[in-house]
């Protein structure tokens, strides 16, 4: 039998799940994107082109991650021109990746799925401190009592403006402990929150300066939402065989 | 996970931390201990200008081939870091190992420009090794030098153990080899040194003594032993085709000048433009084989992923299998959908054709280099192109789509007068008029555009024009407003934009440039006061050098516009390129009257490079 994808073809897309961490925390969004780029050249995957006067390969992050910041959980979004195993591409892009990202996943997505920046909806965070600026409070115990209150208001800066804003909503979770603190926020168009950003209300109330860089973060998993119910993105695909 | 000489701190702190943390795709780690000669190869400039260099790469890539030898890299640390290292004392690193670069054997310094001098001291500093080689002991790693500006390295003589005159893969070998002996012999650095002079092309500054006569001239540069070579001839690789090609390239996180693969196809110029220093050192021409490249092309592109190759050359035109390699390039570059770019091509019916095949016509600009705005001009510097060359080349270009053009010129030549000056503004208006001239009005999408630049005119050792006044910089800045003063004359000026560059950095450019080892005082002083990052005009700043000057007691007029006379002891005479002083003086005489030599396929000169007994000097 043979698919008509293969015959007309049709582009397959696929999500990527690699994991960023040590050195590579330092490399920020676009150079990541330059980097995939080179690195599905290297592994020989038949990445598929946009057509027009400037052909690129079909690319799309789920998320940028901040600069500083590691994740157990990226993801891209790709379309390849003929369909590759699974096992062997990530194989293959293991083989050519640098200490310090590692593909994951490697699997195809359903057919009409939305692709993965446009279906993000929220994100597990750990957060711990840097040997030098732990706090000399206890953390995590006030994250705890202020989650209990109806409201967290927040002073928020944007590029224009800065105001105060609840945060509460978009606080799924909060677990862990004082060395390690958990948390599931929530992320995409609608409501973004970052990890810095509950920490420092844990500061603001006690009325202490957070120093910079004083937070270890690590991105834990992205997620989306069907029927209600949040679910990574790698769920969304299947292994091709 | 890899080693942090920076804490998470400071790098989260300083723009693109990316510059200092090494773990490229293909750069090397090895295991140190055991005999590993550990060798640091800095580039004195910041990591987006190093990472850029291909001699870099190609003796990154030889050393690394070496089993006993760990080669890494070095950039200058941008503004931002060299606060923040000074402040908190911090060692210079290496990149790969990120390991202090005072524990290192070597520390190769490659140099480019002059203009990155007041950066090579910024890296001794910053590594805990004292500036001057008579205060170093093996506690220190050898410093040697090597590029471009070695071919008169004078003003860094004080700061040097050795200079590497010449290319690079021919003697590193035999020099790591003496090394070796040495240490395990337990002779003394400065034992090492003299024994180091007797390697082909290492030149050891400190072996040397040179007295000045009462008009500050030098009266007599000489060896301080018997067995240490009065004159040094550079090396040269002859066998292009079977050495050591970097066919895997480090690839860098962020983005770089040259963020592509490149492809030396030769090494020389055939075109003995007089004022080009590249045209005389790198003589004689050499060609790599063409099925090689190929090879290489492909390989490369496979090891990095790059999108993009481009080819590299003094005069790529004038490589022999440029067709059939380009037609390769393309054919390869559709397929895989890549970018190709052709720098150094001269202007004809092939080149259009390639290029329009490999970009986009409306969006690129084609390039002249006519440097000279007057044929009389142009027959002095021995600039092989005519007017009427370049107006042909426009014309088919105009034809062909293009409505864009560069033009380079050169201002404070030998000779040059003001119907010369006044050529370059008459020669862009010419252009601009025979685009209208051609292009009938109905299919102009807009207006021509002349970009028209001129740099001002530096004279470089191993040139004709090395006995040349330079130009002051009132004479420059006087020169480039009576070209803006031309351009606004002419009829077509609307279509044409004038450029000229800053004077000041060129006029250093000149006193380095033939400098003598006096001036190593002028360097330390401007260092100090906070010269840094002088090719940069962000960062370049005129007063601490107008300081150093003034309180070392130098006067850069002795370097830049005193005439000299053909007898005189040149800083750079105790090296041998090959090229002859006698034809370099015949090519002075032949510059004074208007005399074209013709290049090295339509006749030999006898320049002298036929004693390297191979290249184009011996082709059928």
């Amino acid at each position: 039998m043979v698919r008509l994808d293969w015959v007309y073809g049709m582009n397959i897309k696929v999500r990527i799940k690699f994991s960023k961490y040590g050195l590579m925390k330092f490399i920020g969004h676009l150079d990541v994107m330059r980097y995939f780029q080179k690195l599905l050249r290297r592994a020989d995957i038949p990445v598929a082109y946009s057509t027009g006067m400037s052909p690129h390969q079909i690319m799309s992050f789920a998320m940028p991650l901040g600069i500083g910041l590691e994740s157990d959980a990226e993801y891209v979004d790709i379309e390849i021109t003929e369909r590759i195993a699974s096992d062997i591409a990530v194989k293959r892009l293991n083989e050519q990746n640098v200490e310090g990202i590692k593909v994951l996943s490697f699997r195809e997505l359903p057919e009409g799925a939305v692709n993965a920046m446009a279906s993000i909806k929220a994100a597990d965070y750990e957060v711990s401190f840097s040997d030098a600026m732990a706090p000399d409070f206890s953390c995590f115990e006030t994250l705890k009592d202020m989650y209990e209150e109806p409201r967290i208001s927040v002073l928020k800066k944007t590029k224009k403006n800065e105001m105060y804003v609840d945060i509460k909503p978009g606080i799924y979770g909060i677990w862990g402990n004082e060395e390690r603190i958990g948390m599931c926020l929530s992320c995409g168009s609608t409501l973004n929150i970052k990890p810095e950003l509950v920490i420092k209300a844990v500061y603001d109330r006690l009325k202490i300066h957070m120093p910079e860089h004083a937070l270890l973060i690590k991105r834990k998993e992205i997620y989306t939402e069907t029927d209600g119910v949040r679910i990574s993105l790698d769920k969304i695909g299947d292994d091709i065989e | 996970m890899g080693k942090q000489a920076l804490s998470d701190d400071i790098l989260l702190t300083v723009e693109k931390p990316a510059r200092y943390i090494g773990n490229e795709v293909n750069s090397v780690v090895k295991e140190p201990g055991n005999g590993v000669v550990r060798f640091a190869m800095c580039f004195p400039d910041v990591y987006e200008i190093g990472m850029s260099h291909l001699g870099i790469q190609i003796l990154y890539s030889m050393l690394n081939a070496f089993d006993d030898v760990w080669c890494e890299r070095v950039y200058s640390p941008w503004t931002d870091l060299h606060a923040i290292m000074k402040e908190k004392n911090i060692p210079l690193f290496a990149l790969e190992s990120q390991d202090p670069l005072h524990e290192f054997d070597f520390l190769g310094i490659t140099l480019q420009y002059e203009m990155c001098y007041t950066n090579v001291l910024q890296i001794l500093d910053l590594a805990h090794i004292p500036f001057d080689s008579k205060e170093r002991t093996w506690e220190h790693p050898i410093v040697i030098g090597g590029g471009p500006c070695t071919y008169n390295p004078e003003p860094l003589a004080d700061f040097f153990d050795i200079f590497y005159i010449g290319e690079g893969e021919t003697a590193y070998r035999a020099l790591i080899d003496l090394y070796k002996e040495c240490r395990s012999a337990g002779v003394s650095r400065n034992e090492f040194l003299h024994r180091v002079s007797g390697i082909g092309g290492m030149y050891v500054p400190s072996l040397y003594n040179v007295e000045y006569d009462a008009e500050g001239l030098i009266a007599s540069f000489k060896p301080v032993y018997d067995d240490v070579p009065a004159v040094i001839r550079k090396e040269i690789e002859m066998h292009l085709s079977d050495t050591y090609y970097p066919i895997k390239p480090i690839v860098p996180f962020i983005k770089v000048t040259q963020d592509r693969v490149t492809l030396e196809i030769q090494r020389g110029c055939i075109r003995g433009c007089r004022f080009c220093q590249a045209g005389m050192l790198y003589r004689p021409v050499r060609e790599r084989d063409v099925e090689l490249l190929k090879s290489y092309a492909v390989s490369m592109l496979n090891n990095t992923g790059h999108e993009e190759i481009s080819l590299s050359s003094l005069s790529s035109s004038d490589y022999s299998h440029l067709k059939e390699l380009v037609d390769f390039l393309v054919q390869y570059a559709e397929e895989k959908r890549l970018n190709i770019s052709l720098p150094s091509l001269r202007i004809d019916a092939f080149s259009l054709d390639v290029m329009s095949r490999i970009q986009d016509v409306r969006k690129s600009s084609l390039t002249f280099a006519p440097e000279a705005g007057s044929q009389r001009l142009r027959n002095v510097i021995n600039k092989g192109l005519t007017q009427e060359d370049i107006l042909k080349g426009a014309s088919e270009a105009f034809l062909g789509g293009w409505s864009r053009v560069k033009l380079y010129f050169m201002l404070g030549l030998p000779t040059e007068t003001e119907d010369d000056m006044r050529g370059i503004a008459e020669l862009s208006n010419e252009i601009a008029r025979l685009y209208y001239e051609l292009i009938p009005k109905s299919e102009r999408k807009s207006r021509v555009q002349i970009v028209t630049s001129t740099s001002f005119f530096v004279p470089k050792p191993f040139t004709p024009f090395q006995w040349a006044s330079m130009n002051t910089k009132e004479q420059f800045l006087e020169k480039a407003h009576f070209v803006n003063d031309c351009m606004h004359e002419q009829l077509n000026s609307r279509s044409i934009k004038y450029n000229w560059h800053e004077a000041d950095v060129s006029i250093l450019e000149g006193v380095f440039a033939r400098g003598d080892r006096r001036l190593g005082a002028v360097l330390k002083e401007a260092y100090k006061r906070g010269a840094l990052f002088d090719a940069w005009t962000e960062t370049f700043h005129e007063e601490p050098w107008l300081e150093a000057f003034e309180s070392c007691g130098t006067d850069p007029a002795f370097y830049t516009s005193r005439v000299r006379s053909t007898d005189e002891i040149l800083p750079w005479d105790m090296i041998d390129i090959g090229v002859s002083r006698e034809f370099l003086k015949r090519e002075w005489d032949n510059a004074i009257n208007e005399k074209v030599t013709p290049n090295c396929r339509a006749g030999c000169s006898g320049c002298g490079a036929r004693v390297f007994g191979g290249g184009v000097c011996f082709e059928a």
